[in-house]
């Protein structure tokens, strides 16, 4: 079972979480003129990185707070957790 | 090559069976080959296989980094059907079930395909229209479907919950008789000899490292036992897809993630067709050792493990056991998890690429194993005739660019929260 950080509750269970993929992808700007090819990367291409990856979590059962989390996709291991509006350094 | 038959088998067990023919050869690599198939997995196989036999390409290398048929081929719950509303995805598994009803006999092999049956459980009248409506798609498409009551349903699987105050009470079913099951392994194990025995190379314990790339062309692959040319080259490897990908500077609609099964302790036959829970994701069937073949939701995170987690299983088992609660006095014999490509609209790309001479077969969801003689098939015209053929042209990279979407389940680019 994963125990993830909540920045604003501490460690919990994976039960109480709910997953939302890819944290590092950008919605096209506002305002801007926006290709069909940014439009595809934003809605459908992903890297899927093997190894460290950052990704969003909603603590569903919990402070229902979305968060970042850095964390292995080969062992499953976590490094970080950020709060929503922190950006990843 | 050794024919393997009735009399293969008595002549053997008089020699102890000490003098079979090794299935397959273990080459060391050539410097060049027509087209290479990067991924000894199931697809990879059968894309050899098709590819001498359908098209006389027989100059065909598979590198495979671990050992054939180790992969998803080896780690699924062996279902095989066409149960599907769109027409892009019923004629292609359609096409597949042809493929698989003479698989045994095209391969020499016994593949042990048991056309058993699936049944799709409802448990509400909304459920019931929407299978109507599926059964129909299916029937105008020439498959087999059966739309059955709840009477009809009890008579075929009485083991299954049919109380009165259950939470998710069964109100029917809808039923391809003509889909099954197959012995995995024997699918890899069958395409791989006869591949090898029409002159491909199955080279294992060898990794992809890179590609050679110039001018928008594939020229050939870097691997861990050397460089090897080739002017087309086919990328088989769901589940590493996105890996291989970024080392050809490629982002493509697939995420990776953890899909786990298991199977309980072997008992009596008691189930003799593939079952589907309708109001989650649950499906289940008895092999023939006895053992009951489960399995369920993604693990529901990207993940490259191929091993799972508790939480998961233990959610899969609860639904399970809410449409058979005799499931509950079994004991767990294994449980395994296996990495899928999840599309963005949960349908495979089988497709060229933007260059030249790169063939992508990826995104399969979690339904690889039943398309594995379909897939082959028409990735192995897309490669020897460099254009798709009209079974895969729905299954084209760019749909995402264009709207295309081929969206079976209508669970849009989420795919991974079914």
């Amino acid at each position: 079972m994963l125990h993830i950080k909540c920045p604003h509750c501490g460690i919990r269970s994976q039960n109480e979480f709910s997953y939302g993929g890819d944290a590092t992808i950008k919605r096209p700007e506002l305002g801007k003129e926006i290709s069909d090819q940014d439009w595809d990367n934003f809605v459908y291409n992903r890297k899927s990185l093997r190894g460290k990856h950052w990704e969003l979590w909603q603590h569903l059962s919990g402070c229902r707070q979305w968060i970042k989390v850095q964390r292995d996709t080969a062992t499953h291991e976590i490094f970080k957790t950020l709060k929503a509006n922190e950006e990843i350094s | 090559m050794q024919k393997y038959s009735v009399f293969s088998l008595v002549k053997n067990a008089i020699s102890n069976h000490q003098n079979w023919d090794l299935a397959w050869k273990d080459p060391t690599p050539k410097k060049e080959y027509d087209v290479v198939i990067i991924g000894g997995g199931g697809h990879g196989l059968a894309t050899a296989y098709y590819l001498a036999k359908e098209h006389n390409i027989t100059n065909v290398a598979i590198i495979e980094k671990g050992w054939i048929g180790g992969g998803n081929v080896g780690r699924n719950t062996t279902i095989i059907r066409s149960n599907y509303m769109h027409d892009d995805n019923a004629l292609f598994s359609e096409f597949g079930m042809d493929l698989w009803r003479r698989m045994s006999q095209d391969l020499n092999y016994n593949v042990m395909f048991s056309p058993r049956g699936i049944i799709n459980l409802a448990h509400s009248d909304a459920q019931m229209n929407t299978y109507a409506r599926r059964g129909n798609s299916m029937r105008l498409n020439g498959i087999d479907a059966v739309l059955l009551n709840r009477e009809e349903v009890k008579e075929i699987i009485p083991m299954a919950d049919f109380s009165e105050n259950v939470r998710f009470p069964i109100f029917g079913g809808l039923m391809q008789p003509s889909a099954g099951t197959a012995r995995h392994d024997a699918v890899a194990w069958g395409y791989a000899r006869q591949a090898d025995d029409m002159g491909v190379d199955i080279i294992q314990n060898c990794e992809v490292i890179g590609f050679d790339v110039s001018a928008g062309k594939i020229n050939g692959v870097r691997t861990s036992r050397g460089d090897i040319k080739a002017k087309k080259i086919g990328l088989c490897v769901a589940g590493s897809t996105n890996i291989l990908a970024e080392k050809l500077n490629m982002t493509l609609p697939i995420e990776t993630h953890l899909l786990q099964a298991c199977v309980s302790e072997p008992v009596k036959p008691v189930l003799d067709k593939v079952v589907t829970f309708g109001a989650g994701h649950f499906y289940i069937s008895q092999s023939d050792k006895g053992e009951m073949v489960m399995g369920g939701d993604l693990d529901g995170y990207n993940s490259y493990a191929q091993r799972g987690n508790l939480p998961t299983l233990q959610h899969v088992l609860t639904e399970g056991i809410a449409m058979m609660p005799f499931l509950s006095k079994l004991k767990m014999l294994r449980t395994w998890g296996g990495i899928m490509d999840m599309s963005m609209d949960g349908s495979p790309i089988i497709d060229k690429t933007h260059i030249e001479g790169l063939y992508l077969n990826c995104g399969w969801c979690y339904g690889g194993f039943k398309a594995t003689p379909a897939s082959g098939w028409t990735f192995a015209h897309t490669i020897a005739q460099d254009r798709v053929h009209e079974l895969n042209a729905g299954y084209s990279l760019n749909r995402f660019n264009t709207g295309h979407l081929l969206d079976e389940k209508g669970l849009g680019t989420k795919t991974w929260i079914s």
